[in-house]
């Protein structure tokens, strides 16, 4: 086992040993069909945050996979300090001090958090003397990098972000010189970004070299001093951070033009179509996850719900889809008050006029092993016009489909193609038309554009922009502050199962909805958020 | 005084018959901690019994009918984890396989080795395992309550009986307090957590899946060589479920799982007296249902009685790598 660098590198003169932490050079990577990396060329100084971003499917993830020996290249050199290496497996690239911190944390949950930063890297056959000295080692590693965990406690009982920090922990703990992040933002909260961007910023003063991936421009712009931009598996652009700008980015990442704004007419409400009175939901565990929920959405208005998510975002617009009954409260649709108890369910709600864009589009809104025109027809099967009592009219199903798929603009345009073989965009999109085309009063939506690229973004933006204006009512759920932002004509902030406020579009900042997030009480300076721009 | 030594005489054969149960549950557990499901410890342990036989038969010595036992038992384990590791197949599907193969070949090989319809030849005493008396229990025989305790229920069992027992707080060990039981454990929980950290989950899976053959190996000698004298068509009659049940019950760690075996190994002993026996009121309880406690048993308290049981969680699922 090799030992742990716990005193701070002496990386204060880059340059004099080595000029590149790692350096990949003309790598290239085949999945069959695929070429998910043609001939990348990268380069990584100490001591500093480099930033990988590319829409999903760019080839960012595998690079890295690649650098940390889950994959083989199929040509190309990896450089570690200037020493050219060949990397097998994790093992390898553990031993020569590459660190990763996946987007899914590979935490063993039943663990403590001791246990998990000595797995792999216990020492010798027994338990008890590694313990002992990985418990000196870490606390020293805790002190040199700010990075509080509780080692003793479990990580299933941890919040998201201590899991995180405890993820770069272990990377520290087993050697990490250079340490790759794979959209270590997804899951956190504003202030839980900020503290990662702390820890980050500690990371590069104690000489480590951090690879941040994210698709979040602003982060890059905020933290990183370099930054590469990968397209269809090549690198398209390099820049220092601070000589570019977003749009620079945004324009590289697509290879054209991308529109960030979202442009919209102030709103026109009406009557109010979707309410919600103090509605409770309680769930198998007797846990009430959704508390005295109330809400209103007109006609005509666009009311988002920000919140990490797992604080009742998720339960509530399960209630108002028909998914999940509600043990308490009332929900009012187009002037029906509906009681707990009573037969609404998704199909009642379609009925009544209600859509919903699910939030985990593979698990609740498509069947990935169906034909794209399958699943653009679920929920709708027993429509005239696609049902002949009972059977079901191929013909017709696959001819509105192919209608769906031109005026929403999915590719490829196959009505039969495997629903999985779309790139998460285009499912999207096949879902939102499938919603969209029965003009619903009422449209759910949640996570509209969660690995939906940016192309694809500003369209299905448009078209929840277009629905608003036409006078339908639209409840968006998203862990993006950003859309939230963007869309919103109302802004409802979730934490802890409650609706904990309230604001409009103007009065809404990143810093104020994000310590209403966090659960933290509203301070006038909102010190919380790092803006940036 | 004579309840006393009913009650002994009911521990007693609970030892003995827990003893198997005890061997195969802890096998599972070797197995299903680090993520391979094993329903097929049945299977094994027949296989298992019906070599101890026939290699006891044949070479007169007990000790070479446990390792052909362990030998055919590794075998199948080996085939297991060939479908289950290496090629990602359903574990259930290979577990039942394995049972159903075990079932047809010990009875069509015992047919034709030995035309006794299945059944191999009695074994006389030097080819079984023989009852060991420990130090002293005859001078402490006569001592009351706790000498005849020592006599009757500690001492005076097969070697095997000593050897499961001492297995559980070493599997506790194992499992708790080494590297190997670390990973075990992380393995069946999240072993992409394992993969990242540099360690082969196949490897890791193929060691468990070995530690369960051994230990079933022993469980099945145990039966035709220690518990009968001989093998019987299908003599596990549902012992690998029951033992996996035990595990289930015992939430899969070794104490607990010590307890289940006990309880089911009691329910078993107690059926036996129980025969015959006029109930007030019922009058004689059918032979039918007695047989069926320790079944009804199971259910009962797998249905809910002890608390939800939660697997680990990657059991049953193959590890494929994700990009």
């Amino acid at each position: 086992m090799h030992a742990v660098t716990v005193t701070p590198a002496p990386h204060s003169p880059p340059k004099s040993a080595h000029q590149w932490a790692v350096e990949l050079v003309g790598i290239d990577k085949r999945f069959g069909p695929v070429h998910a990396n043609k001939d990348v060329t990268l380069r990584f100084a100490p001591a500093s945050i480099h930033g990988l971003v590319g829409e999903n499917g760019a080839g960012k993830s595998t690079l890295m996979s690649i650098l940390y020996g889950f994959y083989h290249a199929d040509s190309g050199q990896i450089l570690v300090r200037g020493r050219e290496v060949e990397i097998k497996g994790s093992q390898d690239a553990i031993g020569l001090g590459i660190g990763m911190v996946h987007q899914h944390f590979m935490l063993v949950e039943t663990f403590t958090v001791l246990e998990n930063l000595l797995l792999g890297h216990e020492g010798g056959p027994l338990l008890a003397p590694a313990v002992a000295r990985a418990r000196r080692e870490v606390e020293e590693l805790e002190r040199t990098f700010g990075l509080e965990v509780p080692l003793d406690a479990l990580v299933a009982d941890l919040p998201v972000g201590v899991q995180q920090r405890v993820e770069i922990l272990k990377a520290l703990y087993r050697g990490a010189d250079v340490l790759i992040l794979d959209e270590p933002t997804a899951v956190l909260s504003p202030p839980e970004v900020e503290q990662l961007f702390r820890i980050l910023e500690r990371l590069r003063a104690e000489g480590r070299t951090v690879v941040l991936i994210t698709h979040k421009l602003k982060e890059i712009m905020a933290i990183t001093d370099h930054v590469s931009v990968l397209r269809r598996g090549a690198v398209v652009a390099e820049f220092a951070t601070a000589a570019t700008s977003r749009q620079e980015l945004a324009d590289a990442m697509v290879g054209r033009k991308a529109n960030l704004d979202v442009e919209k007419a102030p709103p026109q409400p009406g009557p109010v179509l979707l309410a919600a009175d103090g509605v409770n939901v309680v769930d198998a565990r007797g846990v009430t996850t959704l508390k005295n929920a109330c809400l209103t959405v007109r006609a005509g208005e666009i009311v988002g719900v920000a919140g990490v998510a797992g604080n009742g975002q998720s339960e509530l617009l399960e209630v108002l889809s028909g998914m999940r009954p509600f043990a308490s409260g009332r929900v009012t649709i187009k002037g029906t008050a509906l009681e707990p108890g009573g037969t609404y369910d998704p199909a009642d709600a379609r009925r009544r006029g209600v859509a919903h864009v699910p939030e985990d589009r593979l698990k609740l809104a498509v069947v990935k092993e169906f034909p794209a025109a399958q699943s653009a027809i679920l929920g709708y099967h027993e429509e005239k016009g696609l049902a002949r009592k009972w059977r079901l009219d191929w013909k017709r199903v696959t001819a509105k489909t192919a209608e769906l798929m031109e005026r929403f603009d999915v590719r490829p345009r196959d009505p039969a193609l495997r629903t999985s073989l779309f790139s998460g965009g285009n499912q999207q999109k096949l879902v939102m038309a499938r919603e969209m085309e029965r003009d619903p009063d009422i449209l759910l939506v949640g996570q509209p554009t969660r690995g939906v690229d940016i192309g694809a973004i500003a369209f299905i933006h448009k078209q929840l922009v277009a629905l608003r204006d036409r006078g339908k009512a639209i409840l968006l759920v998203s862990a993006e502050l950003d859309e939230i932002m963007a869309l919103s004509d109302r802004i409802l902030v979730m934490c802890d199962g409650e609706i904990v406020g309230e604001l409009s579009a103007a009065e809404a900042t990143e810093g104020r909805i994000g310590s209403m997030m966090a659960g933290v009480a509203e301070t006038a300076t909102g010190s919380v958020s790092g803006e940036e721009q | 005084m004579e309840s006393y030594f009913w009650l002994l005489s009911l521990l007693d054969s609970t030892l003995r018959l827990a003893a198997p149960l005890l061997l195969a549950a802890l096998a599972g557990f070797y197995s299903e901690r680090a993520g391979v499901v094993d329903i097929g410890l049945e299977g094994k342990m027949l296989m298992a019994a019906f070599a101890a036989a026939t290699t006891a038969a044949f070479t007169g010595s007990a000790l070479a009918g446990l390792l052909a036992a362990i030998g055919a038992s590794l075998a199948m384990a080996l085939l297991h984890g060939f479908a289950c590791i290496t090629h990602r197949g359903n574990q259930v599907v290979s577990g039942v396989a394995l049972n159903i193969v075990a079932m047809g070949l010990t009875a069509v090989l015992g047919n034709a080795w030995f035309e006794m319809g299945g059944r191999t030849p009695n074994l006389p005493a030097a080819a079984r395992f023989g009852e060991v008396t420990l130090p002293l229990a005859e001078t402490l025989r006569n001592v009351p309550v706790l000498g005849s305790l020592y006599y009757e229920l500690i001492s005076g069992h097969n070697v095997l009986v000593y050897l499961a027992l001492v297995l559980v707080p070493v599997t506790g060990w194992i499992a708790y307090r080494t590297r190997f039981g670390l990973r075990l454990r992380a393995v069946g929980e999240n072993p992409a957590a394992v993969d990242t950290a540099g360690i082969s989950v196949p490897a890791l899976r193929y060691q468990a899946v070995l530690i369960a053959g051994l230990l079933c190996g022993i469980a099945g000698a145990y039966l035709s060589t220690a518990q009968g004298a001989g093998f019987q068509n299908n003599m596990t009659a549902g012992k690998g479920y029951l033992a996996l049940a035990a595990l289930i019950l015992g939430k899969w760690k070794p104490v607990p799982t010590l307890a289940a075996c006990l309880l089911f190994a009691a329910a078993d002993a107690l059926q036996t007296r129980l025969q015959g026996v006029v109930m007030p009121g019922i009058g004689e309880v059918p032979v039918q249902l007695i047989e069926a406690l320790p079944y009804l048993l199971t259910v009962l308290l797998l249905a809910g009685f002890v608390g939800k049981a939660i697997p680990p969680k990657a059991s049953g699922r193959p590890y494929v790598k994700e990009r």
